[in-house]
């Protein structure tokens, strides 16, 4: 028997160590103590205080809780499959071509594992090539557009709130069938990509569940950012349409609540607010009583009195942290980090080990999980597009509490407002909403 | 008649709202030569500082009716204070050189005073709806009207009227038209054209101030909800003639009343319409309708 010289063995353990380190690597068993995650949204101009601080603040609670195992069950694990997650806020402002930069930047530079966030339409299409480009995980949380999985295929993106033609298809439902008397419509939206969509989808639906409802011919279309709206008020005001819908927002739809109210314009016809919950506690007393409000599915006003234990642990926690209650950004943002925690707990059990990102991606794809006030399911998009329930209800002020409250709420289930895999939104409106199952 | 009253109505309280603010733009283009960006700061932070001090004195017991006091009041404090500053500390220094490093250096001091708002109000938005609450609201032409936004209009008138006294009736007038029409001339004969400049640059920026503080009960007063009035004073400024009052007040008339009828009647065109009439304007009369004669000089 011919013996090995010692160099020979040497070699061979060298060699089988490497092996066994790549394998070892290609599973992904090793462990990480700490996930860079990137948490994009605006934090400055006119959607910070509506949208961009209360969405900041939701992701950091959950980041928070996450991180300290104090999430209540079934998420009460402590960190990203075991690694703690330190987190940079970054400002969304600033545009498009801004915002590509800096994800570019977030990304190369900075080794970001993770990007949770974004609340512009503009930002989440202008960087949905990039973020393929660059192979990160990008996890999209409050932009609306149905763009980002309708025109094409992604592998690295996920989106864990229902797109905005949801918002739309509801109002209408809510509408049709909680408001009778309801036959003629029109609209007052920003004259850009998120109030013309609206407006078409919102129309398309009416059309499809009233037909003999008419919409007006003057609509109303005023610059985003305008703040004087008293032409447009009396323009609807002498408008025989006893409805009016809008997807207004941030300081636009606050201005226009306060000078549709002075004006009366509240009292002589019903309004619909495809956004509106984003400024219930906002405005607080000072909101109209009457109004019909959604808040881009089922958050912030619509589920503060939701009793599951996850619900009443975001909204105190919140409230005890910030002094207010949570509005819908807040619940997106938290949703988007929670999703992202059992998406890495889910690829990490699965691999007995830290997962590779090939690994969560897998593991997030068609994932199903009860979030804190909804049940989402990722089932568009190639399962990267999550679709929920969506709901509106009536402002009344709660006076015996001293808070802003809603009666008559509705939610409508998710398969109903939104289209099946493989149909665009506006071609499911258009070809009767087949499939939908109310 | 009831559209036709409802769009005068309309379209005088818009074209109000623009002539107040664009009247402090024309003036201190008329006699500085300069195309203030910074305006829209005036216009800013009149509105946050009346809004701030409105819900401040409000939930101390104050009556409603003070907030008038404090719209007038934060408009000549904010326009005072930064008019001086801005003035003394930037554009002093930048006479002599050319309009256009002019209009940049303004740009560059508005986005500054635009992340300044950030950093002393925050991100969240304030409401000084009381003194339009105190008004009430009135009956005309078949649809319901808030008195606030009507007194806009006298606001405008009487703005209007103090500008044409003070330019044709007071000592201090002929001093500005004489350094309108000439600088050189009037440093000759002895005007004191330093301080003329910065009475005038700071009866601008309280008129700016005055804008955004009296709009402020009306809305919700957020970050950057100024960026837009500057350009349509921009607008209003270029029909009316750059440096003219007059032009000013036809301007905002022109534009706000055109608008109003878009609005009512074709609402497709409401953004085209104002850009519309000043790349008409542009064509026939490319220095604006009223813009004030220039002397020949030898």
């Amino acid at each position: 028997m011919r013996k090995r010289k010692p160099s020979s063995r040497l070699g061979v353990a060298l060699v089988a160590a490497t092996l066994s380190a790549m394998a070892f690597s290609a599973s992904s068993v090793h462990a990480k103590d700490n996930i860079k995650i990137a948490v994009p949204a605006f934090l400055s101009g006119g959607a910070a205080g509506p949208f961009g601080v209360p969405a900041r603040n939701g992701a950091e609670i959950v980041i928070d809780a996450i991180n300290t195992g104090k999430l209540p069950a079934p998420y009460n694990s402590k960190g990203f499959a075991g690694a703690t997650a330190s987190v940079d806020f970054v400002d969304e402002s600033g545009g498009s071509t801004k915002q590509v930069a800096e994800y570019r930047n977030l990304v190369q530079k900075r080794g970001m594992d993770v990007v949770i966030g974004y609340i512009s339409s503009g930002s989440c299409v202008a960087l949905a090539p990039v973020i393929e480009e660059l192979k990160t995980l990008t996890v999209l949380a409050t932009c609306g557009t149905p763009r980002v999985f309708e025109e094409k295929s992604r592998k690295y993106i996920f989106r864990t709130m229902a797109h905005a033609t949801a918002d739309n298809v509801a109002a209408a439902h809510y509408v049709t069938s909680l408001m009778p008397s309801v036959d003629s419509y029109t609209g007052i939206n920003q004259n850009y990509a998120w109030g013309q969509d609206s407006w078409r989808d919102f129309d398309l639906s009416v059309q499809h569940l009233k037909s003999s409802a008419k919409a007006s011919k003057k609509l109303q279309f005023p610059k985003i950012f305008a703040g004087q709206y008293g032409t447009e008020i009396s323009a609807l005001s002498l408008d025989k349409s006893k409805l009016i819908h809008s997807s207004f927002w941030g300081g636009d739809l606050e201005a226009f609540i306060f000078q549709g109210a002075a004006r009366g314009l509240f009292k002589k016809k019903k309004v619909v607010f495809t956004v509106g919950g984003t400024a219930a506690y906002r405005l607080g007393k000072k909101m109209p009583n009457g109004l019909v409000l959604g808040a881009r599915g089922p958050y912030g006003i619509l589920v503060r009195d939701r009793k599951t234990a996850l619900n009443e642990w975001f909204v105190n926690t919140y409230k005890n942290r910030y002094g207010t209650y949570p509005p819908g950004p807040s619940y997106q943002y938290g949703q988007a980090v929670l999703a992202t925690k059992i998406a890495y707990d889910k690829a990490a059990k699965a691999a007995g080990g830290f997962p590779t990102q090939e690994q969560v991606i897998k593991a997030f794809t068609g994932m199903e999980f009860e979030s804190f006030s909804t049940t989402v399911k990722m089932a568009l998009g190639d399962g990267h597009q999550a679709i929920t329930e969506n709901g509106y209800g009536i402002t009344k002020y709660d006076n015996e509490n001293g808070e802003p409250g809603i009666t008559d709420v509705k939610f409508f289930p998710a398969e109903c407002v939104m289209p099946p895999q493989g149909v665009t939104s506006v071609d499911w409106i258009k070809g009767g909403m087949k499939g939908a199952k109310c | 008649m009831e559209t036709l009253i409802t769009i005068i109505l309309d379209g005088l309280q818009y074209s109000s709202y623009l002539f107040i603010v664009s009247v402090g733009l024309t003036i201190t283009f008329g006699v500085m030569k300069i195309l203030n960006v910074t305006h829209a700061s005036f216009y800013t932070w009149g509105a946050y500082t009346a809004a701030f001090f409105i819900g401040q004195f409000s939930e101390m017991g104050w009556p409603d009716a003070f907030g008038f006091v404090i719209i007038l009041v934060s408009a000549i404090a904010v326009g005072t204070v930064l008019g001086y500053l801005i003035e003394r500390g930037l554009l002093r220094r930048m006479y002599e050189r050319d309009e256009v490093l002019i209009v940049l250096a303004t740009f560059g001091l508005f986005l500054v005073l635009e992340d300044l708002i950030l950093l002393v109000f925050g991100v969240n938005p304030y409401f000084a709806y009381q003194p339009m609450a105190l008004l009430e609201s009135v009956e005309i032409g078949g649809i319901t009207r808030d008195v606030y936004g009507l007194t806009l209009i006298g606001v405008a008138a009487l703005v209007a009227v103090l500008c044409w006294y003070g330019l044709n009736r007071t000592n201090w007038g002929k001093l500005l038209t004489a350094v309108i029409y000439d600088r050189e001339m009037s440093e000759a004969m002895g005007i004191n054209v330093t301080r003329v400049y910065v009475v005038t640059f700071i009866i601008g920026a309280v008129l700016g101030a005055l804008g955004g503080a009296y709009i402020a009960p009306t809305v919700s007063v957020t970050p950057g909800f100024g960026v837009d009035v500057i350009v349509l004073s921009f607008a209003v400024v270029v029909i009316g003639g750059m440096g003219s009052i007059p032009g000013a007040l036809i301007g905002s008339i022109v534009v706000g009343l055109m608008r109003a009828v878009a609005v009512h009647e074709l609402p497709e065109v409401e953004l085209f319409v104002v850009f519309a009439i000043m790349a008409v304007v542009l064509v026939f009369r490319p220095e604006g309708l009223f813009a004030p004669a220039k002397p020949r000089k030898i």
